[in-house]
């Protein structure tokens, strides 16, 4: 059961948390082909080492943000903010 | 007082007699004493018969590890199957028996398989037993196993679950781990030291005063997770039913700093015949001795390959044990162990091993042979000595399993011949044995001659190194494989004692080295865990919570039979006088159509937008276009997952420039209000709006039928509630009974209706209101079985009743409103997307059955001259409130264009009936009823 840091809270166990899958999916346009499209919805890394992924402090403070985790070794490299490194803030649909 | 049994050293026991029984045989043994100590003591041997040759099997170890004494605890719902003997406390009146053996333990006539063994080699029901079927032996093999006897009923034993942080969790109390313990403790570090063994020594009662240190005995610890979180077995009170305190107790405990201070697990020699009953451990038959003053026998021969034995011989010599010889592979043990062993007598044969035994109920008789020098094939100078009892000690392995299951590697040494660490791990340390096996060189431990069809290299499951040859033959070479092919190691005892020999074994048979090999994955739990510890308290009506509403208790004294229906408790119908239940749900859906009823809709999802952008955030998330939504309108509007799948749906309504009001379906209330937020913190964060989900806040009670208006308007709302100011799809945010409340026009039953929000605490009052001022009409409640009959008849949406994960809004008629709106919403893109706009895609259809066989959800459909599997199948069904007749709900192939068509309606294989595809609405098609 991992420990993860919540950048709000403060390390809690996993059982708090919720998963949300790989950062930084990029949401195409409506003009995708369906090519990029079904990217989206479907393709991603399987990374082996560092991954940037989602989680979300569902029991506890609510708010989501990122972290890199080692998928071999499961060791917390690095957690930043939801947003962050380099995103730019809303997008219009 | 005379200390019981004929293998108890009198001089040396101490304790008051414990009775108890084994196999209904009345025995004695003292305080202090484990199952397998008194049983040693009154000369006990055969406790156990072997797994698939009923070869008789004693005690062959004094912990954790034991293979043989796997034993019958208690009886009825606190039986305990499979106990190891050596660790259960021997307490007054215990009832223990053998698991094998028929009809007795001692005396077991399925020993003639064993004259047959070969029949069961490894694989065997892969290649015999096949005839008519595998299934017709399984049972009966499965029974001659000798498994034990599970629990006949629930357990009645309480357990509980902690939770602990620490700074430094030290695993064994033996003298590495309490020097460890309580060095991190004196440098003002929380410790937590566990030991799981039941007699930890005297140092550990000197902890008592050290500060900063837990102590907890009788507790093991079974696993390790993800950053250093282990899991620990405390074994607390095993008195019986009754009793305070709760039988295992579960720690999770997060430690900063993990030691592990495992110690070494006692390997074996390995050669032919030795399992008899009598055949021991080295280390085991010392720890009988210091702790229950035992004797392992009256001729006892100790067979080693390494120093550690000596010791073992030379205290039983000194309590009086007769040491009939000393047995050392090594061609030139230590001149100082030799010295002191015969000084006392015993005779030493050394660069010999043990080469087969006699005894067919015990061991009577060990053979020796000379081991020669060089290739090591054969032995010389063979010779019998006569014995009761022969301790074997074929060198240490480290107990690692914690240290594999944190990821930390391991490698088979060529020098200390057993598996030990390749690199550390961070935040873990080994200490003491289990990180420094003896440094000496060991001699042989397997003898180079004998029928290796009878050479055991896993006790508890009879597997032999023949076994392992067969496997390697039959090309399972990897060790993963041959675990699985010859079931080595994967018993209770889960390959404890003999791993290193084994290992060697299979190097042999392969032509490898050891150290070529890897090894099996280690998974948790270290030991067998009952699964009352793992389950805590989380059991009966603390599985999960129960969730109800402002309103239960008025339906349940209403007569509402209650069930779960997403969490939630809800009254599926309200059956009166004996009515059944599929009775009480005709006459409500007939109360609702022709009168007046009323609903609890209290789970129905409420999700409050707040914030200058809420309208606009809300129409990202609809197919429906909510931009153009007037204050006191409602609008229905269904909810698309990014692939374009059908999610939820619900209606939006404007309660102020600055919030918009959603309601979702009763289960997807949390799934919803998540999903808003996962798309407002991770992909639109400048949008300014915050969700804020309402559900609990606020009882919701549908007054449905022609009498609703008259009904509402005798309690006075602050609106006006005539169809002309109030019109179907309106929204009010208004007052009744003192209190603010929130009125919408919306039906799901296609009656007229009103629902009607009122805060959370003023539900009850509202409901028996409404009962009263409904009197005189004969207003009902009604439950959720009714409901989704009405809406059924109506083709209203029922998502994930009709929908499933793969519909869309084209699939369920909402095809062109999806296409219509010009907005990115969540979802649109999908719809384009080739799979969607398959012409043979499942649409939503209505059935009238051709006969009166009712219609059954799930039937499959087929249509005529069909070539696929299945058409479609039926989702919703019943019979019609207009004409009685069978009718349904159901996706069909291409169904919009099948109109008129016969299908035939599927069931468990068979046709049951059939049914022509109709418009999915069998009442009131232009809605009056709704819009009156």
């Amino acid at each position: 059961m991992l420990y993860i840091p919540c950048p709000y809270c403060g390390p809690r166990d996993e059982t708090e948390f919720a998963y949300g899958g790989p950062s930084h999916v990029t949401r195409p346009e409506l003009t995708a082909t369906d090519r990029e499209w079904t990217h989206y919805l479907y393709h991603r890394a399987n990374i082996k080492g560092p991954y940037p992924e989602r989680w979300l402090h569902s029991f506890g403070c609510g708010r989501w943000f990122n972290v890199v985790r080692d998928t071999t070794t499961h060791d917390i490299l690095e957690v930043y903010l939801m947003g962050e490194s380099g995103r730019p803030p809303e997008q219009a649909p | 007082m005379t200390a019981p049994g004929p293998y108890r050293l009198q001089e040396r026991a101490v304790g008051a007699p414990v009775e108890f029984r084994f196999d209904g045989r009345a025995l004695r043994g003292i305080e202090g004493d484990t199952v397998a100590s008194a049983l040693l003591a009154n000369g006990l041997r055969v406790v156990s018969r072997s797994f698939k040759f009923h070869r008789p099997r004693g005690i062959f170890t004094a912990g954790v590890e034991e293979p043989n004494a796997l034993v019958q605890l208690h009886s009825a719902e606190r039986a305990v199957p499979a106990a190891r003997a050596t660790l259960v406390p021997l307490s007054a009146g215990l009832e223990v028996s053998s698991q094998a053996g028929w009809p007795s333990v001692s005396h077991d006539a399925l020993r003639a398989i064993d004259f047959v063994h070969g029949i069961f080699a490894a694989g065997f029901y892969n290649k015999a037993f096949m005839w008519p079927s595998w299934h017709v032996y399984e049972p009966i093999i499965r029974k001659l196993a000798g498994f034990g006897r599970a629990p006949t009923g629930p357990d009645p034993d309480r357990y509980d679950t902690r939770h602990a942080q620490c700074d430094v969790l030290v695993i064994g109390a033996g003298t590495a781990g309490i020097e460890a313990a309580r060095t991190a403790s004196t440098a003002g570090q929380r410790v937590m030291l566990v030991e799981q063994d039941p007699f930890p020594g005297d140092s550990l009662t000197a902890l008592a005063s050290v500060p900063n240190l837990k102590v907890l005995r009788r507790t093991t610890a079974v696993a390790h997770y993800d950053h250093n979180l282990v899991a620990l077995a405390e074994s607390v009170d095993d008195g019986g039913t009754g009793s305070e305190l709760p039988r295992e107790r579960l720690w999770l405990v997060r430690a900063a700093r993990v030691v592990l201070a495992t110690g070494a697990f006692e390997q074996p020699l390995i050669f032919s015949n030795n399992d008899r009953p009598g055949i021991m451990l080295a280390g085991a038959a010392l720890k009988f001795l210091r702790r229950h003053a035992i004797a392992p026998g009256r001729q006892v021969v100790v067979a080693t390959n390494n120093d550690s034995a000596y010791l073992v011989a030379r205290e039983l010599r000194q309590a009086g044990v007769n040491i009939v010889a000393l047995v050392d592979s090594r061609k030139a043990p230590p001149d100082s162990l030799l010295q002191e062993v015969r000084s006392l007598g015993i005779q030493v044969h050394a660069h010999s091993i043990p080469i087969d035994t006699a005894g067919f109920s015990a061991l009577r008789r060990v053979t020796l042979g000379s081991l020669g020098s060089g290739t090591g094939t054969g032995v010389s100078d063979t010779r019998h000595l006569a014995c009761d009892a022969l301790l074997v000690s074929g060198g240490w392995s480290p107990v690692l399993h914690l240290f594999a299951q944190a990821g930390g590697k391991l490698k088979f040494s060529a020098t200390t011949r057993t598996f030990g660490p390749v690199a550390a791990l961070p935040n873990i340390e080994i200490a003491g044995s289990a990180a420094q096996p003896s440094s000496e060189t060991l001699g042989e431990r397997v003898s180079p001659v004998g029928n290796t069809a009878r050479k055991w290299i896993d006790l508890r499951h009879d597997v032999t190194i023949a076994d392992i040859e067969l496997s390697v033959r039959e090309n399972f070479t990897a060790v993963e494989h041959i675990k699985r092919y010859t079931t080595l190691g994967m018993s209770a005892d889960q390959g404890k004692v003999g791993q290193a020999p084994a290992t060697e074994v299979i190097a042999k048979t392969r032509g490898l080295r050891p150290s070529e090999l890897g090894h099996t994955t280690f998974r948790p739990p270290f030991v067998p865990v009952a699964l009352g510890t793992m389950v805590g308290r989380k059991v009966g009506a603390l599985y999960a919570p129960t969730r109800r509403t402002p309103l239960y208790s008025l339906q349940a004294g209403a007569g509402g039979l209650f069930e779960e229906f997403g969490e939630w408790q809800r009254a599926a119908a309200f059956p009166r006088g004996g009515e059944s239940r599929a009775q009480a749900v005709a006459r409500e859906v007939k109360l609702v159509r022709n009168g007046v009823g009323l609903y609890d809709a209290s789970p129905l999802g409420k999700i409050e937008l707040i914030g200058p952008d809420a309208l606009d955030f809300a129409d990202r998330f609809y197919i429906n276009n909510l931009m153009t939504l007037k204050p006191g309108r409602a609008r229905y509007g269904i909810m698309l997952r990014e692939t374009g799948v059908i999610f939820d749906d619900g209606t939006a309504v404007i309660l102020d420039e600055d919030r918009v009001l959603l309601t979702t379906t009763s289960g997807g209330a949390g799934r919803v209000a998540a999903w808003l937020e996962e798309w407002r913190q991770c992909e639109w964060l400048g949008v300014r709006v915050v969700v804020a989900p309402v559900t609990e806040q606020w009882a919701t009670v549908a007054l449905t039928g022609c009498h609703a208006r008259a009904i509402l308007a005798r309690l006075k709302p602050d609106c006006d509630v005539s169809n002309e100011a109030f019109p179907h799809l309106g929204f009010r945010a208004t007052r009744l009974l003192g209190s603010e409340a929130r009125l919408y026009r919306v039906s799901f039953s296609g009656e007229l209706t009103y629902e009607i929000n009122i805060p959370a605490h003023k539900g009850p009052e509202l409901w028996a209101a409404l009962l009263e001022e409904g009197r005189s009409f004969g207003i009902e409640p009604y439950g959720l079985d009714a409901l989704l009959h009405l809406r059924m008849e109506k083709g209203f949406l029922h998502v994930g009743g009709d929908t499933d994960g793969t519909t869309v809004p084209d699939d369920v008629g909402f095809g062109k409103p999806a296409a219509t709106k010009s907005r990115h919403y969540v979802g649109k893109r999908s719809l384009s997307l080739p799979e969607n706009v398959r012409p043979d895609r499942l649409q939503l259809i209505g059935l009238a059955g051709v006969d009166s066989t009712t219609l059954a959800v799930g039937s499959h459909l087929r249509l005529p001259d069909s070539k696929e599997a299945t058409d479609g199948w039926i989702t919703s069904a019943g019979l019609s409130s207009v004409d009685g007749k069978p009718i349904a709900l159901a996706m069909l192939r291409a169904g919009r264009a099948q109109m008129d068509q016969v299908v035939s309606v599927h069931d468990a294989g068979r046709i049951v009936t059939n049914a022509r595809v109709v418009a999915p609405l069998f009442y009131d098609p232009t809605g009056a009823r709704m819009n009156a």
